[in-house]
């Protein structure tokens, strides 16, 4: 780090303190232009992953999927299903990676810590009122320690969306801010919604936000709005992110979930990912998938490679 | 995790290569008078790909007056509705072999696969379409109820874009009831030929299109013939002035698209990373081997730090390497003249005082190969700022104000293309207005449109290709 990157950390660290600041320094960041970025990530999806880069990147992807349930109807019975899945995703296979994490509502988190105690497979849990956040701040952060004190190891956020569309990015920055703090060494996910936040100088500016008030990663989405992750939108957090380590020497990581459903796409984000921020990113502590029905793509092309044929979603297991 | 992606080639086998091939003359492949041939190698290998045949002035003249006849006798008096019939089936069949044709772009030409399927070829297709939709609708097209073609059209063309170069010639000129005589540069003459295959597959009228092959000799014999009523050139500056003096003084109408030096200007509130793309897209894109390219970039000196480190990291994903594999970024360049002109002027660069830059890259042992290259501290006075390189090298320039922007990117005998970056949308009305060039893109760069006129101020040409504007360099107004 050069010696401006240090006074530019000392600088970024104040900034919370201040409306003014916060919103100066928001505004200041380079807008994105979105038929350029839209045609960056075009162009990035025409890349062709073949044979050995096919048979690393499934594999890695696997290792990158947050294993998500989120449903009102979601019991013990599911959810320990889908845990015992995320350890072993392909039971014929004992070479088949387990995936990064399991992701379920507070409620369930008890039922899925005692499937995965000592697997290494992180268990996430949505909290602060997901997916809406209308909800106080004092609920959220009870619904947060609750999901810590169940045993959960990560913690998925959502931003106040209203706050930051009416231009109060304190009241967000508070948010995340006091929520990191619930998280105690929980990891925290910031979910930034930004199907609702519409504009890329949006995503950007709360991006920024988000790593300012100490989030550990950035997430595009809840999956329960119609527009979820996309790569150009997912191209503009990595880009945040790049700039962000290169201004405070702190990495974080990028979560995209929601709509990724194919092999092809996960494929079309690791070659983002490699393309924009490179190696260091190409791992489960810095790259996740929120993702459900992409597993069973990632396993169904997996054996494909490996026994060059392919089977029928039966040989699969549907958890 | 480091991630390496296979190689993922293009195969070759949709390619159907000739050992040799003839000139196509009044529909049909002939073997030229005097026998004479050359070679046209892939400059990635420097393998040699096919034999083809030299046009001498005997055989220019047969193809000029295979023209003729088939312009008064055929294609002059059918009515524009049906002449549009073939030029909507050629467009088709581009479309239908298009892997065809881009597959052996890239091995004549150099350039990789991607531009050459997701470029070349899709903008081939859609000149086609465009001009055949005007072919029935000329009364409208502004230039007079009735306008009428003006006869056989010599048409020489470069090596860089050789198929869409054809396209932008060729598509017009039949639409506007014109033949044609034209000549491929003499790198990549091979979709030509293939092309001249299409026309007999869409059953073209012999005479209609004739395809003649050589160097410059065939060229100077092309665009002199006293038969011709229309010459159009694109290429290099020096050639096209030698062409408007022999065209000087006869009935012939010219049209001439040459050299630039393209500015693209990077203002402090340009969206970084879009820019950084622009700036790759306009100087990397086809090995630079572009007219338009954006070769001299001009950045404000309060951001220039930042937009070269943005840029430097952008140039170091770059893959450059062969042609054929689908995620090849930069591919060879086109011939060894070319390559020795390119280094000379870098060494040129370097020895003038300027700092040269490129990306650790591993280049091909065989074929012509360049990496690409950027020059900073260069200024107005270097020759890498004013000549044209026609390569991957980019001078790097800074500026303090809007007017000073307009100043430098003015200062140069050409103006065929500039480019803004500003998220300031009154500064590119503004800037728009003062800049010297045919084509003004703003927040991109190097974006073509068939129903977009193309063409240069000064030193970069006359006359427009593409849209409406493009109709009028073959009508009789």
């Amino acid at each position: 780090m050069t010696a401006t990157a240090t006074s530019a950390r000392s600088d970024l660290s104040e900034l919370g303190r201040s409306e003014t600041a916060l919103r100066t320094f928001l505004h200041g960041l380079p807008g994105v232009d979105q038929v350029g970025a839209e045609q960056r990530a075009a162009q990035l999806g025409t890349r062709s992953i073949k044979t050995t880069a096919k048979a690393q990147a499934i594999d890695l992807a696997i290792r990158m999927v947050d294993l998500t349930t989120l449903e009102g109807a979601d019991t013990p019975g599911k959810v320990r299903a889908l845990a015992a899945k995320a350890l072993r995703p392909d039971p014929a296979d004992p070479s088949c990676p387990h995936v990064g994490a399991v992701c379920v509502y507070p409620a369930m988190v008890p039922h899925v810590a005692e499937v995965l105690a000592g697997s290494g497979v992180h268990l996430a849990s949505v909290a602060t009122a997901f997916p809406s956040g209308q909800a106080p701040l004092e609920v959220k952060l009870a619904d947060t320690r609750a999901a810590v004190a169940a045993g959960a190891d990560e913690i998925d956020m959502v931003i106040n969306r209203g706050a930051f569309l009416a231009g109060r990015y304190s009241e967000v920055y508070d948010e995340i801010v006091a929520t990191k703090s619930a998280c105690g060494d929980a990891h925290l996910k910031v979910i930034l919604e930004t199907g609702e936040l519409a504009t890329y100088d949006n995503v950007r500016r709360a991006s920024w936000l988000a790593m300012l008030a100490g989030g550990d990663f950035i997430k595009t989405s809840t999956g329960k709005v119609p527009v979820a992750a996309t790569l150009p939108v997912t191209l503009v957090m990595l880009e945040a992110v790049r700039d962000f380590r290169a201004a405070t020497g702190r990495q974080v990581g990028v979560k995209p979930a929601g709509g990724i459903k194919t092999t092809k796409d996960a494929i079309k984000y690791l070659v983002m990912v490699n393309e924009t921020v490179g190696a260091d990113w190409l791992d489960p502590d810095w790259f996740r998938f929120g993702a459900s029905s992409l597993l069973n793509d990632l396993l169904m092309q997996r054996t494909k490679l490996t026994t060059g044929v392919y089977s029928g979603p039966d040989y699969f297991t549907l958890d | 995790m480091n991630f390496e992606y296979a190689p993922a080639p293009e195969s070759r086998s949709v390619v159907d290569l000739k050992p040799s091939y003839g000139l196509f003359v009044d529909g049909k492949f002939v073997d030229p008078t005097d026998g004479g041939s050359f070679k046209s190698v892939n400059p990635a290998s420097e393998e040699v790909l096919a034999e083809v045949a030299e046009a001498g002035s005997q055989d220019v003249d047969r193809a000029v007056h295979a023209a003729r006849k088939a312009y008064e006798k055929v294609w002059g008096p059918m009515p524009g509705r049906d002449r549009a019939k073939y030029l909507f089936r050629i467009a088709r069949i581009i479309q239908e072999r298009s892997r065809e044709l881009a597959v052996l772009e890239s091995l004549d030409n150099g350039k990789p696969i991607k531009e050459s399927r997701d470029v070349d070829l899709p903008l081939v297709a859609a000149h086609f379409f465009y001009y055949a939709g005007w072919a029935d609708k000329l009364p409208h097209a502004g230039f007079g109820p009735d306008p009428q073609p003006l006869g056989v059209a010599a048409q020489v063309i470069p090596w860089n874009f050789p198929l869409l170069m054809l396209a932008w010639k060729i598509a017009p000129a039949l639409a506007a009831g014109n033949t044609v005589v034209l000549k491929p540069a003499e790198t990549t003459p091979l979709t030509a030929l293939l092309f001249a295959e299409i026309c007999q597959q869409a059953d073209l009228p012999a005479g209609v299109v004739n395809i003649v092959t050589g160097a410059g000799d065939t060229g100077r014999a092309l665009v002199e013939h006293p038969g011709v009523d229309k010459v159009a050139f694109t290429g290099s500056t020096e050639v096209g002035r030698a062409i408007a003096r022999s065209v000087a003084g006869t009935r012939k109408k010219l049209t001439l698209e040459l050299g630039g030096k393209a500015a693209n200007i990077v203002f402090d509130d340009a969206p970084v990373d879009q820019a950084v793309e622009g700036i790759v897209n306009g100087i990397f894109f086809n090995q630079g081997h572009v007219c338009c390219a954006g070769s001299r970039l001009l950045v404000q000196e309060s951001v220039a730090e930042q937009v070269l480190e943005s840029l430097k990291r952008r140039m170091a994903r770059l893959r450059v390497g062969d042609p054929l594999d689908k995620n090849t970024d930069i591919g060879a360049i086109n011939s060894a003249a070319q390559l020795a002109r390119i280094r000379e002027l870098s060494d040129a660069g370097s020895a003038e005082g300027a700092e040269r830059w490129s990306p650790p890259c591993e280049l091909p042992e065989r074929g012509f190969w360049f990496a690409p290259t950027i020059f900073t501290g260069v200024t107005q006075a270097h020759r890498i700022a004013r000549e044209e390189i026609f390569g991957p090298v980019l001078s790097v320039l800074t500026f303090r104000t809007p007017a000073e922007a307009v100043e430098k990117a003015n200062n140069t005998p050409y103006g065929l293309s500039a480019g803004i970056w500003t998220d300031k949308g009154s500064r590119i009305l503004w800037l728009a207005d003062r800049l010297r060039a045919g084509v003004v893109w703003a927040n991109t760069f190097n974006k073509f449109d068939p129903t977009s006129p193309f063409g240069g101020y000064k030193e970069s040409g006359y006359g427009r290709e593409g849209g409406r504007h493009g109709l009028e360099g073959y009508l009789n107004v």
